[in-house]
């Protein structure tokens, strides 16, 4: 039944965009509303909790003092991770992540590894021996399209609002987490040869795939996924990596600097 | 439709630990995507198809090389398909954009893109990249990325041409 509901209602969805409409009424290069709030758990050293549109999605960051990588011995260490609650979703099932959790908690960290967003040699405490380990941990808390765009948002958000607890380790003042970038993700659909941006949960599943840009301040793109079973045609690629570079400008201006105070020198 | 990417534990440099981690995770699912649109699944209700595909000795690309085998693997099983899946990875080195990065480029290389595509449809679909490139550089990568697919392409139809030629051959036909 849901499978007939589905086909027409990706008809419905086809048929406005060829007459130029989206479902809510959003322009093609539109963002839905987002908010994000930061500092929303005190017992984080960062959080943001961002609303885009009804997807709500809480980022936590935590810090705490370890090893490092063997082959990075001076470089701090990023480990993302993803949770998909099942009150975000009916499609969300208890138990450890699956691939669409583990494939979320991947994009939103490479975005903020490969921007060179945080400062990694910042976060050595004794060469070899001790680095600060940063956790990001994403709760995904209602589904409503576009997760992996609210997470790596909130992800940096918290990120540069975020205080290492040197106090508690005995290692000096508390500082702020050397965050030097504010890369943003801009994922896409293409429905009838128009690329829609920030698609909501209708369009996700009605288009067959997605596909999302991760770029930076200066305009460079530091990551790429994409996601569903279908296929995009390289006119559609390229032209969506432009509209994303643009979008996340429009973001990072408008958006991210009101929540961020201020940023490390590159 | 499953797919299985696993890399063996003397495969790479040090050691990997068997099973599956969060990277094979993703790998298997990208992978499966990329091979799902040519797939003609109406054909078969009620089934799956598995693909595993065991990466034996890495030096990079491993997860493209493994849709361009199970791509020839589908044919050589004789599901009906819409067309081949050919893949490959481009890179920046040294500033440079290059084509099919080995380890030691894409450790220290500045980006990484594996693409695949149907070349018969011109449809991409795998791509995923990390790095930091410019959009001049993004497109000049796609561009070279498209070509090497359909070098690939080139490569994988004479497999199975050659395959089908000798097996009729054997039969004692043309």
């Amino acid at each position: 039944m849901s499978e007939v509901l589905d086909e027409i209602r990706k008809d419905y969805l086809f048929n406005l965009v060829r007459r130029g409409k989206r479902i809510d009424g959003r322009g093609f290069h539109d963002f839905r509303e987002l908010h994000i709030r930061t500092n929303v758990i005190s017992k984080a050293e960062g959080s943001a909790w961002v609303e885009l549109g009804l997807t709500e999605v809480l980022v936590g960051v935590k810090l705490q003092p370890g090893e490092p990588f063997p082959d990075t011995p001076d470089k701090g260490v990023i480990i993302t991770n993803a949770e998909l609650v099942p009150l975000a979703s009916p499609m969300f099932e208890p138990g450890p992540p699956d691939e669409n959790g583990v494939e979320l908690a991947r994009v939103v960290d490479r975005g903020i590894r490969e921007s060179g967003a945080l400062n990694l040699e910042k976060l050595c405490i004794e060469e070899g021996e001790k680095v600060w380990i940063v956790f990001i941990d994403v709760h995904v808390l209602n589904h409503e399209g576009n997760l992996i765009d609210a997470s790596a948002l909130g992800a940096i958000a918290a990120l540069a609002t975020t205080r290492i607890p040197c106090e508690r380790y005995g290692l000096g003042n508390d500082e702020k987490l050397p965050v030097r970038d504010l890369p943003v993700s801009v994922t896409a659909v293409d429905i009838a040869g128009e690329v829609l941006i920030d698609p909501n949960l209708y369009e996700e599943s009605a288009a067959s795939c997605r596909l999302t840009v991760i770029s930076n301040t200066d305009g460079t793109i530091s990551a790429m996924q994409k996601g569903g079973t279908g296929g995009l045609s390289p006119e559609i690629t390229k032209k969506t990596v432009k509209v994303a570079v643009e979008c996340a400008k429009d973001i990072r201006e408008n958006i991210l600097s009101g929540v961020v105070a201020s940023l490390e020198p590159y | 439709m499953r797919f299985r990417y696993n890399m063996a534990p003397f495969s790479v440099e040090e050691r990997r630990r068997p099973g599956p981690d969060r990277r094979s995770v993703e790998i298997s699912k990208v992978s499966r995507e990329a091979l799902e649109p040519v797939i003609i699944a109406e054909y078969y209700p009620r089934a799956a198809i598995d693909i595993f595909v065991e990466i034996l000795e890495s030096d990079a690309g491993t997860r493209t090389a493994g849709i361009n085998a199970a791509s020839v693997a589908l044919a050589d099983a004789g599901i009906p398909m819409k067309g081949l899946v050919s893949a490959v990875a481009v890179g920046k080195v040294d500033g440079q954009i290059v084509l099919d990065l080995m380890s030691e480029e894409d450790q220290y290389g500045e980006m990484d893109m594996p693409v695949a595509m149907v070349t018969r449809t011109n449809t991409i679909t795998l791509l995923q990249m990390d790095g930091r490139v410019t959009m001049e550089e993004f497109d000049r990568a796609l561009d070279l990325a498209i070509a090497g697919c359909r070098r690939i392409y080139e490569l994988q139809r004479k497999a199975l041409i050659e395959k089908y030629s000798e097996s009729r051959a054997e039969e004692g036909g043309v």
